[in-house]
């Protein structure tokens, strides 16, 4: 219960004067990742086995460990940017959210160093 | 975090059966929310058995029937009965509408009614709006210039800026948007909800006005507006037929368009 008024209590903090950024990111990495999908879909289906050997040859070239890792990054900045909406949309306490936020974005930043180490080791044949 | 069950003393329980006066051929049964806060009860629902060779076509005929000779306790707003006021904004077999352009016919099964989905229930089928009309009033609706009106007459628009402003324009404000929205449900408290949004956009694409990059600057905030997913309950469940969630994604364009670098 409060008894500042109900204007007072809609105007809040007042406006961030941010979001477009977070928005059009979305749907530009939404977009690299259509193509970026549709291109590691169509070499999948290409190869000849799913083995370790086939796959590390395909890795090994310049242009697909450059597209892996370009996809991995998108892939995993696309995931942030929505978790990060999920989150604020359904977690309400302020110091929870806050939490959740942070350590959302340390396991996507992992993800994302762990991700490209993995493509560049196999793609420089260690 | 988000609620999905309701707090204990909201949730329903069963009421009272009114049934149909003898004789009635053309029976329908309106089941009907109710809660009154004076009681300490928790909402009920009532049925209410009518004879419709005696009642109007409108669920709002059949509330006010239901009021005039049922059950008097029956607590709802209305005021034009020809939706253009927007009171008798409600939830009707599942969906927000008005009452007095709802026909009872157009219901397949019983007639259910409920108030507005996720507001604060002052009684009955009332809606508590007070926040709903706060957000309206936080995007400043009215006409914001920094240019001297012509001294012999009104400020001049062409056929096409009125055209722009027409739809928006016949917003009435009943909040059946805004309640349709989950992400109204969820975040209320930030987000300014479709009616609001659509409000702002009227005056954003007001040829007379000014304050554009002000107006647009007071939106652009994750939660006041970006809490639009582009559901689309707020355009569908419309029933003056405006569409807000595209003048949500028209702002979201302009917003996007002022930017420098994309």
């Amino acid at each position: 219960m409060s008894l500042k008024s109900p204007l007072g209590q809609v105007m809040g903090l007042g406006s961030a004067r941010g979001g477009t950024g977070h928005w059009w990111s979305q749907r530009v990495s939404a977009l690299a990742l259509l193509f970026l999908g549709l291109w590691f879909a169509a070499e999948l289906i290409c190869l000849e086995s799913l083995g370790y050997q086939s796959l590390t040859t395909f890795m090994s070239s310049p242009v697909n460990a450059v597209l892996l890792v370009l996809l991995v990054a998108t892939l995993f900045f696309h995931s942030l940017l929505g978790i990060q909406v999920v989150i604020e949309d359904y977690v309400h306490h302020a110091g929870l959210k806050v939490v959740v936020l942070v350590l959302i974005k340390f396991a996507h930043v992992l993800a994302v160093a762990l991700g490209v180490y993995s493509v560049l080791r196999v793609g420089f044949g260690a | 975090m988000a609620e999905f069950r309701l707090p204990p003393n909201s949730r329903i329980t069963k009421g009272k059966l009114f049934q149909a006066p003898e004789g009635a051929k053309n029976v329908r049964r309106f089941v009907v929310y109710r809660y009154d806060p004076d009681s300490g009860e928790n909402p009920r629902v009532d049925t209410y058995e009518l004879d419709m060779d005696q009642c109007g076509p409108m669920v709002l005929d059949a509330l006010i029937k239901i009021k005039n000779e049922v059950d008097a306790t029956l607590t709802f707003r209305r005021s034009c009965r020809e939706g253009i006021c927007g009171s008798c904004a409600m939830n009707i077999d599942g969906t927000n509408t008005l009452a007095c352009t709802k026909a009872s016919s157009d219901v397949s099964e019983d007639v259910k009614i409920y108030p507005l989905p996720h507001m604060p229930v002052v009684k009955d089928l009332v809606p508590d709006l007070t926040q709903f009309y706060a957000q309206y009033a936080s995007i400043k609706p009215w006409l914001q210039s920094s240019t001297p009106p012509p001294p012999d007459r009104e400020r001049l628009q062409t056929k096409e800026d009125q055209a722009r402003i027409d739809e928006p324009s016949a917003c009435i404000l009943c909040a059946c948007c805004s309640t349709s929205c989950p992400s109204y449900w969820w975040n209320s408290d930030r987000y300014l909800g479709p009616a609001a949004l659509l409000q702002a956009y009227r005056w954003i694409v007001d040829s007379r006005d000014d304050a554009t990059g002000e107006r647009l600057d007071a939106l652009e905030d994750p939660f006041r507006l970006y809490r639009c997913h582009t559901i689309m309950n707020c355009t569908r469940t419309c029933p003056k037929g405006l569409n807000p969630a595209r003048a949500i994604a028209e702002v979201k364009k302009m917003l996007l368009e002022r930017k420098v670098s994309l």
